[in-house]
């Protein structure tokens, strides 16, 4: 169930099993049969650390998603809240407490606070007057999420929204290179835990050899950008969340033999997708104009693999044959969903409306026209095309050209506001704060430096035998795992002018670990970097990650930790104010 | 405007850049093909054994068996039938003896060097005892009550024991001094939670005045003040926090963004309306002047048309009801909507689509745009060639068009302009090569073939004969055309 997660280099697993025990122990902490309430949001990611047969042997009979008003009968002893620390769900849960408290009870309460207590919670319990009645008020560090073998996530949406637009860094309890602003907190945070916790700690053997703390806002571009990876089209086009997407049923019909195919299923098809799935595994990273001919590989090689049955003679080979079957069924059907998915996508990857979205992209990318009123974006407006898809683009010219220039952002906000409704105002002030937007202030554009310094823009990208991480983007090298590319080989040092060029602070701090920790590397071994993505990061920029680990000269394997996994629509959206109403 | 759209095209056409493109199209379509045959031979092949193959059990729902999310819709959906023991799907993978071992590892230590236990160690130490419970300031007790506790702790020590989860009392910083020493420690300490819960004590125990002045020298505690404040929607001293600071912007904004929760058109509108003496920027200030216009416009043409189509007198809310409300619809869904109902209309009433676009700046191609899509829509073609015509100085009329003609055959195409209506416009495009694949795909015979007599092309004149049905006029026009000893074919 959970293999996947052992593979890697650093055993992600140990995490899971972690997370298992803590909520073992929260569990028998409230003695006696009981029921969970779940904030809805959660039951997601929880999804990924247990299933319901552990809550049901801690006596958990029932469950029921938190709602107003009367909490539903249930004869049990303990009723437990497991929800996020947000102000909206304390009222809820103090109605749900005051009208069970009228009818009889001798139910206990309690409250499980994912991933951390919060004091303005409590506060607000406590005005509600319900405070007192819990029993247990505790917390639950699901901190990270482990997704795959190297990939954790804290699915923590607001992250991004809190630290550059509220300015609010309460979130960053947590957590030695970076870059950033928040990255230079969480470090300072670390230092002073560590002086704090000074004699209980190093007896630990170190699981990374180099932290990397980077800030979403020193590459604003990345994101927005249309991921063309598999995983990361998968993702605009579908969205993946909590591991799982949900995709149009059509394609997936089975149709049974001497059936006819009178109903189309109308539920969506809903696909967990990690490197549990072998094919998945190998096919998730590449560009996508790669795809086809590795599916196409892996379909004669299956074909080739059940042809065999023909030279199975003797019982022995039949029951040879007989023993692979379980693993061919499986690998056949993988095969047929991502043919599927394929299928879907390359609809979309080859209508005219994506390549010129491209193409505009490229051009920003390359710093072509940046400076101007771009037509295509003009177009998008006139035909109402959705207004996330125009603020990606807008936004991305902006940061391409060191913001816009006043005659073109006025234009362009008044097209917006007269299109999409004039309360946008409050969207594109979000944005601006976000830096995401802004007026251009000098004339200098520091954006090609950039460029041409990190080498973000290779003519000639490889999409089918990738040299370098610009596959990715057919192009474009995200600049932040260029970043984590440089600093491996040959550092930070050689690129001190270009780091200047982008906000906040960057640092270094060395641990000293007692004689006996250092690790005794093989020769060989490589070095492990836990790269850690404060306010989001992409599913291209992972792939470009891992495609750096599998590169026989780096010498170096990336584990990637976040705030959240996002692209470009699911970011811009929690930047709006009420995206629900917005989505037009 | 033209010739600026053909250079565009050309800069298309030798465009460097690569966009996102198979490179094979047709081998890899066939590839894809290649994978779904093997799929689906391989499919026949064994058959019997189809349930068998999802390694994971999905419900109804789409959910796995057995996940969290599909137990609390079952249990609680069990529950609404009877109080019977729901019957659980037998999950066996993560119960067995590995799940349980004893690792040595914490999900907080791998990350952060430290063990479990030594954090929150007040919870796990007393667990039924409330008080001690809560590691925030218990504020309003009585003296008396927390005399137990140790009251000595300096502004640092109280901070740390803030942060490690233990009770502690903040009463007994009295003077502004140890407060704000106490907020600058909290500060220091990184710690969110510790910064709210002291600023929640000086909001308490300062007067606002000299809280706020003491916040603008302190930043971060500040920034946490402001999204407390937003968090539990204390507007009014959000308001006069943001004002002390001169942050007159953000009040501005702060305050136009209310008008989102009120759900009554007129109570919007007023509300609107005084948001105009708001501190907006100068561009802000005229867009919310344009947002309470275009409202106060709305709420008057609602209320006229609305009675307009009960009384069931004028023809075209009786042939195209209207689908919905026009209030607090964008700028240019409005246009598009006078547009539609009230295009003839004098320019003195404020549904007069031209007095529209003047009041509200709208842009020629805007403008365009919008009225050509609602003109089509109601398939008023001659309204449609009146938009374009323009005389020029000497009284010649000619299209003009602020939009490339390919985009106005898209829109009409899209409101499903007839044959004869597009081919006007598909005339139009200069590009000989666009004008003949739109063509070709409006079927537009007789342009194809007159672009085709002017390039001077009987290869592709013949070509283009065969796809034509046998004995229809075009095919006759062909071969009058090929017949013609007149015309000098280039091939």
């Amino acid at each position: 169930m959970a293999a996947h997660l052992s593979y890697g280099r650093v055993n992600l697993n140990i995490l899971r099993e972690a997370a298992r025990k803590e909520l073992r122990e929260f569990l028998d902490k409230c003695a006696g049969s009981k029921a969970i309430v779940w904030d809805e949001y959660l039951t997601g990611p929880f999804g990924l650390i247990a299933q319901y047969s552990l809550l049901k042997e801690h006596e958990v009979e029932k469950m029921f998603t938190l709602k107003s008003g009367k909490l539903p009968s249930a004869d049990v002893k303990n009723i437990i809240f497991f929800v996020r620390p947000r102000l909206e769900l304390m009222d809820i849960i103090a109605e749900n407490v005051f009208s069970e408290d009228k009818m009889h009870s001798s139910r206990d309460f309690h409250i499980l606070f994912v991933p951390r207590r919060s004091m303005l919670c409590e506060q607000r319990l406590k005005e509600q007057g319900v405070l007192a009645s819990f029993v247990n008020i505790d917390e639950y560090i699901l901190d990270l999420i482990p997704y795959d073998g190297d990939l954790l996530s804290m699915e923590y949406e607001s992250a991004f929204r809190e630290c550059y637009l509220e300015n609010d860094q309460t979130s960053l309890y947590h957590t030695i290179y970076g870059k950033g602003d928040c990255a230079r907190h969480v470090a300072n945070m670390m230092l002073r835990m560590k002086r704090e916790f000074a004699g209980s700690q190093n007896q630990i053997l170190p699981v990374f050899d180099t932290l990397l703390l980077l800030d979403r806002n020193i590459d604003l571009l990345t994101p927005l950008a249309t991921q063309l990876t598999y995983e990361g089209l998968i993702d605009e086009i579908y969205g993946i969340t909590n591991g799982y997407v949900k995709l149009p049923p059509e394609k997936f019909a089975q149709k049974k033999q001497g059936e006819a195919s009178k109903d189309l299923p109308t539920e969506s098809k809903k696909l967990q997708l990690n490197s549990a799935e072998e094919l998945y595994a190998e096919i998730r990273d590449k560009n996508f104009n790669a795809v086809g001919a590795a599916l196409s590989k892996k379909a004669k090689i299956i074909s080739a693999a059940f042809e065999e049955r023909h030279n199975a003679k003797t019982v022995g080979e039949i029951k040879q044959f007989v023993s692979q079957l379980p693993h061919m069924q499986a690998a056949r059907s993988s095969l047929a969903n991502h043919t599927s998915i394929a299928e879907l996508i390359k609809d979309i990857t080859t209508s005219e409306a994506f390549f010129e979205n491209l193409t505009v992209e490229q051009e920003f990318m390359t710093g072509v026209d940046t400076d101007k009123v771009n037509t295509y974006i003009e177009d998008c407006i006139a035909q109402k095309d959705p207004l996330i898809k125009i603020l990606r683009l807008m936004c991305m010219q902006s940061v391409c050209n060191n913001g816009l220039k006043q005659k073109v952002f006025e234009y362009y906000k008044r097209e917006i506001l007269q299109t999409y409704g004039y309360e946008h105002i409050l969207t594109l002030n979000n944005l601006e704060k976000a830096s995401l937007l802004k007026l251009q202030t000098s004339s200098r554009n520091n954006y090609p430096t950039i460029r041409k310094t990190l080498k973000l823009w290779m003519e000639d990208a490889n999409e089918q035998n990738p040299n370098d991480i610009s596959y990715v983007y057919s192009g474009y090298a995200p600049l932040s795992v260029r970043l984590t590319q440089v600093l491996a080989r040959p550092g930070w040092r050689s690129i001190e002018e270009v780091l200047k060029l982008l906000p906040g602070p960057h640092f270094e701090e060395r641990q000293q670990l007692p004689a006996g920790l250092h690790k005794k590397r093989q020769q060989g071994e490589n070095r492990t970097t836990l790269v850690f993505f404060l306010g989001g990061v992409s599913y291209a920029e992972i792939a470009a990650l891992r495609f750096l680990s599998q590169m026989e000269d780096s010498g170096m394997e990336y584990i990637i930790a976040t705030t959240k996994l996002l692209n470009g629509t699911t970011w811009i959206k929690s930047l709006m104010d009420r995206p629900e109403s917005q989505i037009s | 405007m033209m010739k600026s759209k053909a250079d565009e095209e050309d800069y298309w056409n030798s465009s460097k850049f690569k966009a996102f493109t198979f490179d094979d199209e047709d081998d890899e379509f066939s590839r894809l093909k290649e994978s779904k045959r093997a799929v689906n031979s391989i499919r026949y092949l064994v058959e019997e054994d189809d349930d068998e193959e999802e390694v994971e059990k999905v419900s109804w729902s789409g959910e796995p068996v057995g996940s969290i999310s599909w137990s609390v819709s079952e249990t609680a959906a069990s529950n609404q039938k009877a109080d019977r023991e729901p019957a659980f799907p037998k999950v066996s993978a993560d119960s067995g003896p590995m799940s349980r071992s004893h690792s040595g590892y914490s999900l907080s230590s791998l990350f952060k060097g430290k063990t479990k236990g030594g954090n929150f160690q007040s919870l796990a130490d007393s667990p039924s005892d409330p008080s001690v419970r809560l590691y925030a300031p218990e504020l309003r007790k009585p003296k008396s009550e927390y005399k137990d506790y140790v009251s000595d702790w300096s502004p640092e020590e109280t901070v740390q024991r803030m942060q490690q989860g233990k009770v502690v009392s903040l009463e007994k910083f009295r003077s502004l001094q140890d407060k704000l020493l106490l907020l600058d420690y909290a500060v220091n300490a990184h710690d969110g939670n510790v910064i709210t819960a002291v600023l929640i004590y000086l909001k308490r125990t300062l007067s606002k005045e000299v809280l706020f002045r003491e916040l603008e020298s302190r930043q971060t505690a500040l920034r946490h003040l402001i999204h407390y404040l937003t968090e539990t929607r204390d507007q009014r001293l959000l308001l006069e926090l943001l004002r002390a600071l001169g942050r007159m912007e953000d009040v501005a904004l702060l305050q136009y963004k209310e008008h989102l929760s009120i759900a009554d058109e007129n109570r919007r509108r007023d509300f609107l309306k005084n948001c105009l003496s708001l501190p907006f920027s100068p561009e802000d200030s005229a867009h919310v002047q344009d947002h309470y216009t275009l409202l106060e416009r709305q709420v008057i043409i609602e209320t006229t048309d609305r009675q307009a189509e009960r009384g069931g007198k004028v023809e075209v809310f009786q042939k195209f009801p209207r689908k919905a409300s026009i209030l607090n619809m964008p700028m240019i869904t409005t246009l598009y909507y006078c547009c539609f109902y009230h295009y003839t209309e004098s320019e003195g009433t404020f549904s007069c689509p031209l007095n529209i676009r003047q009041t509200f700046k709208i842009s020629e191609k805007q403008y365009f745009v919008t009225a050509l899509a609602a003109r089509a829509k109601l398939k008023a073609w001659s309204d449609v060639d009146a938009l374009f015509t323009s005389r020029n100085w000497l009284g010649f009329t000619r299209k003009k068009s602020p939009l490339s003609f390919q985009r106005v055959v898209d829109i009409l195409q899209k409101n499903s302009a007839p044959t004869q209506v597009l081919q006007n416009y598909v005339a139009l495009v200069d590009d000989a090569e666009l004008r003949i694949s739109l063509a070709q795909k409006h079927k537009c015979h007789d342009i194809v073939i007159n672009t085709y007599r002017d390039l001077k092309d009987r290869q592709q004149l013949l070509g283009y004969q065969v796809k034509l049905k046998r004995g229809s006029a075009e095919e006759r026009k062909i071969d009058e055309l090929l017949n013609n000893p007149q015309i000098r074919w280039k091939n």
